[in-house]
C-alpha cells in the first residue's frame, strides 16, 4: 500500500472517506476474531488510543502499519483498504447482517475472507444478489412512493370514483323507479352515457400515464372532433370558468379536461371555447338565466336579448348550467358545406357526424334560406318529438361585396308530453336509414338492418 | 316543513341523482357546488343537515367542516361527508373533525338515505313530514 502526499482537497476528501471505510473495516474485523483494542494495538505496537482514532477514520493508515494489522487480523491488506475485494468484502458481509434475523445459523463473518478466497465466483454472485436485492427494493419503495403521491394518478382515481358514484346512484334510480317520468327518465340515461364516456376518457388517461416509457402514442383512437365533443360532453356543455373570467379561463380549462394530449384537438377546443367566452361576454350567464326562467326557455321569446343575432341565442340556451328545472337543449352547427362542426347530443335524438341523415335537414333547410329562422317539430321513429329551431347566418361580419361564410345552427328541445302537436306539424325523421325502423319512408336512400 | 338538506357537491351528475333521491323520500334539497362559498350558503339556507364533499373547487370539504364545528351557530349542525377518498386517514380526519358519518363513492343510495334519516332522527329533526321513503 503506498501512501502519497495529499495537496488536492477533493483528493483529501475520497482519501477521508477511504480512512472511514479502511478503519471500519479494521474494526469489524477485530470484533469478529473477539481481539478487544488493546489486544490488537499491542500486537501491531500501537497504542489503544491510536487504534481507536484509526477505526474510527480519524486517523489515515497505509503502508506498514496496514500491512501488519492486516497480518494481526489474519487478512490481505487489500481486504482492508478499498478496491474489489473490499467491495466483496463489504456486499458480503451486509448480506449476512441484514439477512441474519432470518437465518436459523450465525454466517461466519469471521471467515468471509476465506469464503472469497477459496470460492470467487460464489462470491460474486452472492455479490450480485445483495447489490440486486438493494436495487429492487428502492424500485419497490419508489414504486409506492409513486402509488402514495402521485397526483396525476390521485387525480385520476378521485375523477374515476367518483364517475362510478354517479352511474351506480342513477343506475339504481332507473332500475328502481319504474314510474320515472319520461323526462327525468331521458335525464338519467343522459347522465349516465356523460359518465360512461368520461370513465373510459380516465381509464384511458391512467394507462397512458402507466405507459409513459412506451413508444409514442401516435394511434389515437379519436378524431380531434370527437375528442373535443367528448370534452365538451364531460363538462355537459357549461364552463362556469369561463362564465366567470372569459377567454382568460380557457387554457386552463383544457388543461383540467381529461384526454386533451393531443396537439389537434387542444387548438380545435381552443377554437371552440374562444367562441363560448364571445358568447359568454356578449351574453353574460347572470342575466340570460334570469331571462330564460322568465320566459320559459322559449327561444321565440328570447330574440330580444340577441340584437338580431338568432344562433347567438340558441348557443346560449345550449350552455346552460346543467340543473334540474333547465330544460335540456341539444345543439348542432354545420358550415355551407353540410359539414357538421358542431354537436351537443340531446338524449332520444341521434345527430349523425358524417354524412347526411334526416335528422339535421333542418339545418340545410336553414342554409337554403339564410337569415329566416324556422322552426318544426322533428319525430324520431321511438315516438319521442322534439323542438327545432334553426337558422343559418353569415360566421362573421362581412366586408362589402364579399362573399359570406355561412353557418346553420340548430337548437332542439324534447316536446313536453303535454304539448298537443297536429300531425301536419310534424316532420318523421330517424337515426339514418342503415339503423331506422320506419317503413314506407319515401326518403330511404339504403335498406335497414332492422327489417 | 320538511327537512332541508344542503348538498355541497360538484359533481353535477352526482348531485341530480343524490337531489332526486332525497327530493323523492320527502326531503328539501339544494345545492350548491363551490367549496369556497359554502359557508355562505349554510347561513343563508339553514339547513337541517349537509353532505358535505371532501374534494371540492377551490376549498376543501374538511376545511368548511372545521369551519362549521368552530362557531357556535354551526357546531351542532349534522354533517355528512363524502369522498371519493376511501383510505381511513382521512376518515379519521374527517370523523375527528367532528362529522357524524362518512360517505365513500361509490355509495349506494339506500344506505345513504339510512345514515341521513338516522342522523335526522338522532339530532330530533327527522323524519318532518311527508316522509316516504
Amino acid at each position: 500500500m503506498v501512501q502519497t502526499n495529499i495537496t488536492d482537497p477533493s483528493k483529501a476528501a475520497g482519501r477521508s472517506a477511504t480512512s472511514a471505510l479502511t478503519g471500519s473495516r479494521i474494526r469489524q474485523r477485530r470484533s469478529a476474531l473477539g481481539l478487544r483494542q488493546a489486544d490488537l494495538a499491542k500486537a501491531v505496537d500501537i497504542s489503544p488510543s491510536y487504534l481507536n482514532l484509526i477505526e474510527h477514520g480519524r486517523r489515515r493508515i497505509g503502508g506498514k502499519l496496514l500491512i501488519d494489522i492486516a497480518r494481526a487480523l489474519s487478512v490481505e491488506p487489500a481486504t482492508l483498504s478499498s478496491g474489489a475485494d473490499a467491495t466483496v468484502f463489504d456486499a458480503l458481509h451486509k448480506a449476512a447482517s441484514d439477512l441474519r434475523p432470518l437465518l436459523g445459523a450465525e454466517p461466519e463473518l469471521d471467515r468471509i475472507d476465506e469464503l472469497s478466497g477459496r470460492f470467487p465466483g460464489w462470491s460474486a454472485v452472492l455479490t450480485q444478489q445483495q447489490k440486486r436485492i438493494i436495487a429492487l427494493e428502492a424500485m419497490i419503495d419508489s414504486l409506492q412512493d409513486r402509488f402514495a403521491n402521485d397526483p396525476v394518478l390521485a387525480e385520476a382515481m378521485h375523477e374515476i370514483l367518483s364517475s362510478v358514484a354517479a352511474i351506480r346512484s342513477t343506475a339504481d334510480i332507473l332500475a328502481r323507479e319504474p314510474d320515472l317520468e319520461m323526462q327525468w327518465r331521458a335525464r338519467f340515461h343522459r347522465n349516465l352515457h356523460e359518465e360512461a364516456e368520461r370513465l373510459s376518457l380516465r381509464a384511458t388517461q391512467m394507462l397512458r400515464h402507466f405507459e409513459q416509457q412506451g413508444e409514442s402514442q401516435d394511434s389515437t383512437v379519436s378524431t380531434a372532433q370527437e375528442t373535443v365533443e367528448a370534452m365538451f360532453d364531460a363538462a355537459s356543455h357549461h364552463f362556469p370558468a369561463i362564465e366567470l373570467d372569459g377567454a382568460a379561463a380557457i387554457d386552463a380549462v383544457i388543461d383540467r379536461a381529461a384526454g386533451m394530449e393531443d396537439r389537434a384537438a387542444r387548438d380545435l377546443a381552443g377554437d371552440w371555447l374562444r367562441a363560448y367566452a364571445e358568447d359568454a361576454a356578449r351574453l353574460p350567464l347572470a342575466e340570460f338565466a334570469v331571462e330564460t326562467r322568465k320566459f320559459g326557455y322559449d327561444p321565440a321569446r328570447l330574440l330580444h336579448m340577441g340584437q338580431g343575432d338568432v344562433a347567438l341565442i340558441m348557443r346560449r340556451l345550449a350552455a346552460l348550467p346543467p340543473q334540474p328545472d333547465v330544460p335540456e337543449f341539444g345543439l348542432a352547427i354545420c358550415d355551407a358545406s353540410g359539414a357538421l362542426l358542431f354537436r351537443k347530443r340531446i338524449n332520444g335524438f341521434s345527430i349523425p357526424r358524417f354524412g347526411a341523415g334526416c335528422p339535421i335537414w333542418p339545418l340545410y333547410t336553414a342554409l337554403t334560406r339564410p337569415l329566416t329562422p324556422s322552426v318544426m317539430v322533428l319525430a324520431m321513429p321511438n315516438g319521442l318529438q322534439f323542438h327545432g329551431w334553426a337558422v343559418a347566418q353569415p360566421r362573421t361580419v362581412m366586408g362589402f361585396g364579399q362573399q359570406p361564410v355561412m353557418n346553420a345552427t340548430m337548437l332542439l328541445q324534447l316536446c313536453a308530453e303535454e304539448e298537443s302537436v297536429t300531425p301536419e306539424e310534424v316532420l318523421p325523421i330517424g337515426p339514418g336509414c342503415h339503423v331506422c325502423p320506419r317503413e314506407g319512408c319515401t326518403a330511404r336512400r339504403a335498406a335497414s338492418v332492422l327489417t | 316543513m320538511t327537512n332541508r338538506i344542503l348538498l355541497v357537491e360538484d359533481e353535477a351528475n352526482i348531485l341530480e341523482a343524490i337531489t332526486f333521491i332525497l327530493a323523492r323520500a320527502g326531503m328539501e334539497v339544494r345545492s350548491h357546488g363551490n367549496g369556497a362559498t359554502a359557508l355562505e350558503e349554510v347561513k343563508r339556507y339553514a339547513p337541517d343537515l349537509i353532505v358535505l364533499d371532501v374534494m371540492l373547487p377551490n376549498r376543501s370539504g374538511l376545511d368548511i367542516l372545521r369551519d362549521l364545528r368552530s362557531d357556535p351557530a354551526t357546531e351542532a349542525l349534522p354533517v355528512v361527508m363524502l369522498t371519493a377518498k376511501g383510505q381511513a386517514k382521512d376518515r379519521d380526519t374527517a370523523l375527528g373533525l367532528g362529522a357524524d358519518a362518512y360517505l365513500t363513492k361509490p355509495f349506494s343510495n339506500s344506505e345513504m338515505l339510512e345514515i341521513l334519516k338516522r342522523i335526522l332522527a338522532e339530532h330530533g329533526t327527522g323524519l318532518k313530514d311527508g316522509g316516504a321513503g
